[in-house]
């Protein structure tokens, strides 16, 4: 049987301004994006804010009148980045098996380890006091034997818990949890299973399975698995990258897009950071897709096949504008607009040439882009630039590339 | 109080840092006459987390923290 744990930082980003500024520590505090940029959203908040019911992801305002005491601080990633690392680094001390999940939450399988620092429930709480002593924030860790049921552990106890999960006791602990605190039970799902009668793990865990394929389809056969705890997912070593599917950046304009014009820049600058950040890893895509959000937060994506698969940015912005002319006709403004690309082959294997295309130009927008980069890389992404975003620098005047942060990715 | 200090400290060949003296804003400086203790941790109090040195300086117990690569104080004894 595996030891798996699971570690969640409590409140990580609204910890760690705490942990900087102690004078905040006895108040309600939120982590707040920047309200002049239009990212003023709650990010994360503490302990105490939590029993003012304030919500991640809700506008500062909404959370500002459910508790008027609130203290917003305003987010600085770069800390986070550092307490991110060094959180994996104590992890590091127990096993090489550790597949973080976001910036503030890791797997750890220390099925290995247990000869060495003991049962699975005493790592926990040698991390717990480790990372409290050592790095001043909370964490909860969840120890179970697959790592569904450990990130359910750590969910279960807040803030500066360990939840030990065992087959003789999970019937016990988390069939009675609510059905959406599985992970892949979203707002839908709960809704089509609380029409099917499940509430609960544990009325998930029993329910007929071709009964519930006949709803669900293939997801039917993953719920069953996790709620029966028959997860045999594997957690990824620490140094193992994971192959790249998708590549994208968004980004909510400084103020609403109200024309072509205006997209043009967001998507220029937008490709841009995509594009460099795909030469960097050595890839070539032949799909981009590009997600447009309007004033009512109305948000929809397209997506298109490219004849051949590139890196040239260039390309990929002609491919976007295209698809933007295609599918949106500005009878809203637009608040936020975003670029992925995916299909990816390596850029080391050589690729079809098209008779319709001069292949002598593609080298030379290479050249240009691969001179760029240097450029970019030596000094500075606002080093140079194409002149149209020299019109409006408010618009253009935002770094994807490097304020883009890693957000939790899918579990499959 | 999160005080950020001057300190003069020793690299040594294997990549160790260890502090010999911390220089006060006013011109005073402090011999850390012994070092007891090196270790990870968090300054509750000053407000911050790195490398905390327990120095000894003149028959009195400090702490000082390495934090990235600036080095800081809190006046208080913490724990």
């Amino acid at each position: 049987m595996r030891t798996i744990l699971h570690s969640d930082c409590n409140g990580f980003f609204a910890s760690v301004e705490c942990l900087y500024n102690p004078q905040l520590r006895d108040k309600p505090v939120a982590v707040c994006g920047d309200k002049d940029k239009r990212h003023g959203i709650i990010l994360a908040k503490n302990e105490i804010a939590k029993k003012f019911n304030v919500k991640t992801g809700e506008p500062i305002w909404q959370a500002q009148q459910k508790c008027p005491e609130l203290v917003t601080a305003s987010a600085h990633y770069d800390r986070y980045i550092r307490f991110s690392k060094l959180c994996r680094e104590i992890y590091s001390d127990y096993t090489d098996n550790i597949e973080p999940f976001g910036l503030d939450e890791a797997w750890l399988d220390v099925t290995g380890s247990t000869m060495l620092y003991g049962s699975g429930e005493s790592i926990a709480q040698e991390i717990r006091h480790r990372i409290k002593a050592e790095l001043g924030i909370t964490v909860s860790i969840g120890v179970s034997f697959n790592k569904i049921f450990a990130k359910l552990g750590s969910d279960y106890k807040k803030p500066d818990a360990v939840t030990v999960i065992t087959k003789e006791n999970y019937k016990d602990i988390v069939w009675y949890l609510k059905a959406s605190d599985l992970l892949y039970v979203g707002r839908a799902t709960e809704r089509k299973l609380k029409q099917l009668g499940i509430f609960t793990i544990g009325d998930l865990a029993n329910f007929p399975l071709p009964l519930l394929r006949k709803n669900f389809g293939k997801w039917a056969d993953i719920l069953h698995s996790f709620s029966n705890g028959l997860d045999f997912s594997p957690v990824m070593k620490a140094d193992e990258v994971s192959a790249v599917k998708s590549i994208g950046n968004s980004t909510t304009a400084i103020r609403d897009l109200e024309n072509f014009e205006d997209a043009k820049i967001i998507f220029m600058v937008l490709c841009d950071s995509v594009c460099r950040r795909m030469r960097e890893q050595g890839y070539r895509a032949k799909t981009v897709c590009i997600s447009i959000r309007n004033t009512e937060l109305y948000s929809f994506t397209r997506q298109k096949k490219l004849d051949c698969s590139t890196n040239l940015t260039s390309d990929i912005l002609k491919a976007s504008l295209e698809l933007f002319k295609g599918n949106y006709t500005f009878d809203k403004n637009i608040r936020s607009l975003g670029v992925s690309v995916s299909d990816f082959e390596p850029d080391t294997v050589s690729h079809q040439t098209s008779i319709f295309v001069d292949e002598k130009s593609v080298i030379r927008q290479e050249h240009l882009d691969s001179a760029l980069d240097k450029i970019k890389n030596r000094f500075g992404n606002f080093s140079i630039n194409p002149c149209k975003l020299m019109f409006d620098k408010n618009l253009s005047g935002f770094n994807p590339k490097e304020e883009h942060t890693v957000h939790p990715v899918g579990y499959f | 109080m999160k005080q950020y200090v001057s300190v003069t400290a020793k690299f040594d060949a294997d990549g160790n840092i260890l502090p010999l003296k911390i220089n006060w804003d006013d011109g005073r400086s402090f011999d850390i006459d012994r070092i007891t203790d090196i270790r990870y941790a968090a300054s509750l109090k000053a407000g911050g987390a790195g490398i905390r040195y327990t120095c000894r300086i003149k028959q009195s117990e400090k702490y000082l923290f390495l934090e990235d690569n600036r080095w800081f104080i809190n006046n208080e004894k913490e724990h």
